[in-house]
């Protein structure tokens, strides 16, 4: 079986780009989307098409086949063996996240008629969506690290366009920057490392192998070159892998990198829900699991260390997240947590048994993780594009707008509770299976780590409950909602957007019980198929947990007054304000950054700069101004002069050349 | 004797067909001086590109000598050619205009023929292997040059940049034939290959080669022997100052590299005309630019932009006479690449030059001001072109300027690189001058919006193409290293 026609799936979206980017400005608000959805809707189908056809073919010896259909030498250094190719590489992951970009991308591009509807720009929305999806896509089938790092600094440009789309409000074009910034301050961290990588190795593959002909699964299992591993021993490989870690930390929002991800909330919903939610930033997930054969063999210890990285962040995000009132920073907030747990299910992975580097019982959180990937993009998307139909309803990101929206949009009410549930853990929706595979990893991992976990699972039930009632229970804003009826404008969002929610939730509630074990066949870390059985102890205590959290939240919140929150607000006002304010985060990078960087370090630099440098090269203009001022004479326009000139530098040549 | 061997000679045969061909037509056909005739329509322009492509087709047999060495060919030396049919292309697109005037219509097509001659000349200096062969196309490119500088005779100032021209290339040329002289006296053969195998650097040998290289140098326009140029350049027609600007001198800086190549290598003379080449380098870019950053003429400036320009050119000479280490003839690939997008970015603004003093008649920097708010498409071509001749990525000046250091800091003249570096900032500095005045001064009385020409409109996209493409299609530049490596 070729997959020839998968170079189509890169090709259809920036053909799409050029054509809105390009022409976009002569097309009408329906071409220009038709275009866009209808691109990316071919390119939804080559990708089901490929999963189909790509895990309908399994090896041999039960595994799945790495494949490249394409793969060409771009950029040769001609020193080593060193070279930066293009290309698609198909294996269980890719297929997957081909999968969910294509999916996700899909519903926003119909969901965006609906939310878009008049927007003025809306040609150059839909060139960017087409933009991100190919980078997205191009990322994930990257063959080779190099690849990689180029669709990732693509995705982050696309973030940026995108958070400042409303590029006329000053809070969109900081948040913008601060997104680009931050980002590609941590993805100097994945340069620096693969520059690290690609000098000890002499590769910049996933697999030290310059070779891409192995047979079934051989992806993980190789032994890489003695040579090259003896270069890169000790703590060179634990090291870059490490700081490549650091850009995907930053694109995935993990502590201390995160402070972007609230901020690019000021994009349009639906790009926060392909972006911010689903694709992108899992992109540094991503990339973890695709160098995981290195991590787990060549730096477990340091792998542990990101799990660390992730618990912790998990826990502070869902901590912020109880605090606001904001919902689409809830959701921001709920995504970075979410995140975590994924980073957390890959850094607790342990070196396989009995002398094996790998294996899908140690490495069950590779599978957890991605598994989680998968629902979370598609319940977190569902979350995030009814926060859309409720803002577009209301006009305001506050909670303080909304309150009894359950009797006025009951698709989208319907729709969050179920996205809701499953993100707490309730069976049977995927979110309780993706999420017990993560728990039991970190049990076997470290019990400390599994209870740490479960309790954030629990704040997760919590803090969505929370957001759930404060939107459709809880005190209703009567006086704004009679208003918004007053103009006609208030009520369920039109079918274009409330369709891609109930295709969403599709996945959502069928995505766990309908299969069960069967995601572990597809993608696991050694490839070899692994069944997923569920631990019934883990499974029952956090079910509890979150029904106990949910009880909790409903008791609380559920009511039209709300004394409990009240009294649980004056009790710890201080704990209250400092969640609510991000425990202050923004605050210390904003002095790291401009009293000390800029005051100390920038200014000096500046002033070095603006008086040494430019002094230097005006006083080279400036005396070059003199000189040619002085030296006019010499061209005086009497022809004898010039004979007698030409003369003397006959001399005077003769006179170099003898000496 | 072997008649069959003009044929070798095809380049030239060619060229001299068409010489032939319009010579006849304009006595045959064009007594009709108040209408101009057949010389109105493009003719001599599609001549000359039928014959360009018609000669860059590549041969088979690719180097070959005739007449007993006096006549050497190299496959370089097509490329040169082809650049300098392109060049006079384009200036004959520049001319129209200007001969299309009623007392330039009855000279028309005396200024085709007259400027293909200099061009037959400038082509036997390139495929001579003999001194006589060369100094009779020296004079065959320098003495017609003459007339054509002082076309408008009645004008003052192209009679007196004609006069000044005369005279001193007479003194240039007298020399270097002196010098020439010298060089058979301590070395009995006036053959480059002979000569080469056969010098020892004696003082009268050093002698004769200073007046060759002065001679050589005053055609290049460098440093000390430059005095002519700007006097000369003023007072020409602009088409004319195009054409000595970028083929005048182009194809001298190229036969200066192949004659030193083929007869100044051996031995320790090569070391010192290369410190000789050295100083006068230096001299030429950083006294260019001293002057040119003064200069309130356009085509004065562009003088001194040239003579700058001519230093760059000539730096591919610095070890460009022997195989680099890589076994390419960097140095002679580098230069006729510098060439060929010199070409471009100062026909380019030439042009730019030109049709603005047609439209016009207006000549000072001064009269730029405000030129964007009234010919904006002009004014970005024209910063198109000086940024290219300064050298600003991604424009192909860039590259070739890259190339050409690349080449002379391979050949060991580290110093020399860092000044010509120092340099570059400062054209940078009066390049932009003429951005400023045409993007941001303000002007009371704006040249006038016009159309150009359909002829000028040709010669800029030509120029265009060549400043935006030459330097970002990678292959010309490969295609030029292989050329150079089986002509060096």
């Amino acid at each position: 079986m070729d997959y020839q026609y998968t170079l189509l799936i890169l090709c259809l979206p920036i053909v799409s780009f050029l054509i809105l980017g390009l022409a976009g400005k002569w097309l009408s608000h329906r071409v220009a989307g038709l275009i866009g959805t209808l691109s990316i809707g071919a390119v939804a189908v080559l990708s089901y098409y490929t999963a189909f056809a790509y895990f309908g073919a399994r090896g041999a010896d039960g595994a799945f086949a790495t494949l490249v259909p394409y793969n060409f030498e771009w950029l040769p250094f001609y020193i080593g063996n060193l070279h930066f190719d293009m290309g698609i590489m198909l294996d269980p992951i890719s297929v997957m996240m081909l999968i969910v970009i294509s999916t996700v991308s899909l519903m926003v591009h119909i969901y965006s008629f609906g939310y878009m509807h008049g927007e003025r720009g809306f040609q150059r929305y839909y060139a960017f969506l087409s933009l991100f999806t190919m980078s997205m896509l191009g990322l994930v089938v990257a063959t080779n690290i190099f690849q990689m790092y180029m669709f990732w600094e693509l995705v982050g440009v696309c973030s940026y366009l995108l958070i400042g789309f409303y590029f006329t409000e000053n809070p969109a074009i900081a948040a913008s920057k601060k997104a680009f910034i931050v980002t590609r301050f941590a993805d100097l961290g994945f340069l620096v490392g693969i520059l690290v990588f690609g000098y000890y190795t002499g590769s910049f593959s996933f697999d030290f192998t310059e070779s891409f002909t192995y047979a079934a699964g051989a992806l993980h299992g190789v032994a890489p070159d003695a040579s090259k591993a003896v270069a890169a021993g000790g703590f060179i490989l634990p090291t870059a892998l490490f700081l490549m870690f650091i850009g995907g930390a930053g694109k995935s929002a993990m502590f201390p990198l995160h402070i972007w991800l609230p901020d690019a909330m000021e994009g349009p919903t639906p790009v926060s829900a392909l972006i911010h939610a689903a694709t992108m930033v899992v992109a540094g997930v991503f990339q973890v699991a695709r160098m995981f054969p290195m991590w787990i063999q060549y730096a477990p210890e340091t792998l542990h260390y990101v799990a660390w990285i992730g618990a912790f962040t998990a826990f502070y995000a869902a901590a912020v997240a109880m605090a606001q009132s904001d919902i689409k920073r809830v959701l921001a907030f709920s995504t970075i947590s979410q995140i975590a747990f994924m980073m957390v299910a890959l850094g607790v992975c342990m070196p396989g048994h009995e002398g094996a580097v790998i294996d899908n019982h140690g490495s069950l959180g590779y599978m957890a993780s991605m598994y989680h990937l998968f629902t979370h993009a598609m319940f977190k998307a569902t979350l995030f594009l009814c926060a859309g139909c409720i803002i577009h309803a209301v006009h305001s990101n506050e909670m303080s707008a909304m309150g009894g929206m359950r009797k006025y949009m009951p698709v989208t009410h319907i729709t969050f509770l179920i996205a809701t549930l499953a993100i707490s853990g309730i069976p049977p929706f995927s979110g309780f299976f993706s999420k017990d595979e993560i728990l039991a990893a970190s049990f076997a991992y470290s019990p400390v780590m599994g209870w740490v976990m479960t309790a954030i699972a629990a704040m997760t039930a919590f803090y969505m409950f929370r957001l759930y009632y404060g939107i459709f229970w809880g005190t209703e804003n009567k006086e704004l909602h009679e208003e918004l009826k007053a103009h006609g404008h208030f009520g369920e969002a039109p079918a274009v957007m409330t369709l891609p929610l109930v295709l969403l939730t599709l996945f959502t509630v069928f995505m766990g019980w309908t299969l069960p074990g069967t995601f572990g066949s597809y993608v696991s870390a050694t490839g070899q198929p692994y069944e997923i059985h569920l631990d019934l102890q883990i499974a029952v205590t956090s079910v509890v947990i979150a029904c106990v959290s949910i009880a909790l939240a409903t008791w609380i919140y559920v009511r039209s007054s709300q004394p409990v929150a009240e009294r649980m607000k004056a009790a710890m006002p201080r704990l209250h304000e400092w969640a609510y304010r991000r425990f202050y985060l923004d605050e210390v990078y904003q002095f790291v950054t401009h009293r000390i960087i800029f005051a100390l370090i920038s200014t000096p630099i500046a002033w070095f700069d603006r008086h040494i440098v430019d002094g230097a090269l005006n006083g080279l203009a400036s005396g070059a101004n003199y000189i040619g001022e002085s030296i006019r004479p010499l061209q005086s326009g009497r022809l004898q002069q010039y004979a007698y000139v030409f003369l003397m530098g006959i001399v005077i040549v003769f006179f170099i050349m003898i000496i | 004797m072997d008649y069959s061997q003009f044929l070798y000679m095809h380049e030239e045969m060619s060229l001299l067909g068409v010489i032939l061909l319009l010579f006849v037509t304009d006595l045959l056909f064009c007594k009709d001086s108040k209408r101009g005739g057949i010389y109105n329509s493009p003719l001599p322009v599609i001549l000359l590109g039928v014959m360009t492509v018609f000669n860059a087709l590549p041969l088979s047999d690719v180097q070959f000598e005739a007449f007993g060495g006096m006549y050497q060919h190299t496959p370089m030396d097509t490329i040169v050619k082809t650049t300098l049919n392109v060049g006079t292309l384009i200036t004959f697109l520049l001319a129209h205009k200007w001969l299309a005037r009623p007392e330039n219509l009855v000279k028309q097509g005396e200024f085709y023929v007259v400027t293909l001659f200099t061009l037959l000349g400038m082509y036997f200096m390139i495929s001579s292997g003999h001194f006589l062969m060369f100094f009779i196309g020296l004079e065959l490119a320098s003495i017609p040059m003459v007339a054509l500088v002082s076309f408008d005779k009645y004008r003052y100032e192209s009679a007196e940049a004609g006069a000044k021209y005369i005279l001193l290339a007479l003194f240039s040329s007298a020399l270097l034939l002196y010098g020439v002289s010298l060089i058979y006296a301590t070395t009995g053969s006036l053959y480059f290959n002979q000569i080469g195998i056969a010098n020892t650097p004696s003082l009268l040998l050093l002698c004769g080669l200073a007046m060759f290289l002065a001679g050589m140098g005053f055609k290049i326009s460098l440093v000390p022997f430059h005095l002519w140029t700007a006097d000369t350049y003023e007072g020409a027609p602009t088409a004319v100052t195009a054409y000595l600007s970028v083929v005048s001198k182009g194809s001298a800086a190229f036969v200066l590299l192949v004659v030193l190549a083929k007869a100044f290598t051996i031995g320790g003379i090569k070391m010192d005309w290369e410190i000789a080449f050295f100083w006068i380098i230096i001299a030429s870019i950083t006294l260019a630019n001293l002057f040119a950053i003064r200069q309130s003429n356009l085509k004065r400036f562009m003088a001194y932009s040239a003579i700058s320009q001519a230093g760059y050119l000539v730096l591919g000479i610095m070890g460009g006479t022997e195989l680099a280490n890589d076994g390419t003839a960097q140095g002679m690939t580098a230069m006729v690449y510098y060439l060929l997008v010199y070409l471009a970015a100062n026909m380019g603004a030439f042009a730019v030059i030109n049709v603005v003093e047609q439209n016009s008649g207006k000549l000072g920097i001064k009269d730029y001001n405000g030129l964007y708010q009234t010919n904006p498409r002009l004014a970005f071509l024209m910063t198109l072109c000086l940024f290219s001749l300064a050298g600003i990525p991604p424009f192909a000046g860039f590259f070739s300027k890259f190339f050409i250091f690349m080449a002379a800091f391979n050949a060991g003249f580290k110093v020399l690189v860092f000044i010509a570096l120092v340099n570059t900032i400062i054209s940078l500095y009066y390049y932009l001058l003429i951005v400023k005045a045409m993007y941001i001064s303000e002007s009371d009385k704006p040249i006038a919006t016009f159309r150009s020409d359909g002829y000028t409109r040709v010669a800029l996209a030509l120029c265009t193409a060549g400043v935006l493409l030459l330097g970002i299609a990678g292959w010309v530049y490969n295609y030029l290293t292989e050329i150079g490596m089986q002509s060096l």
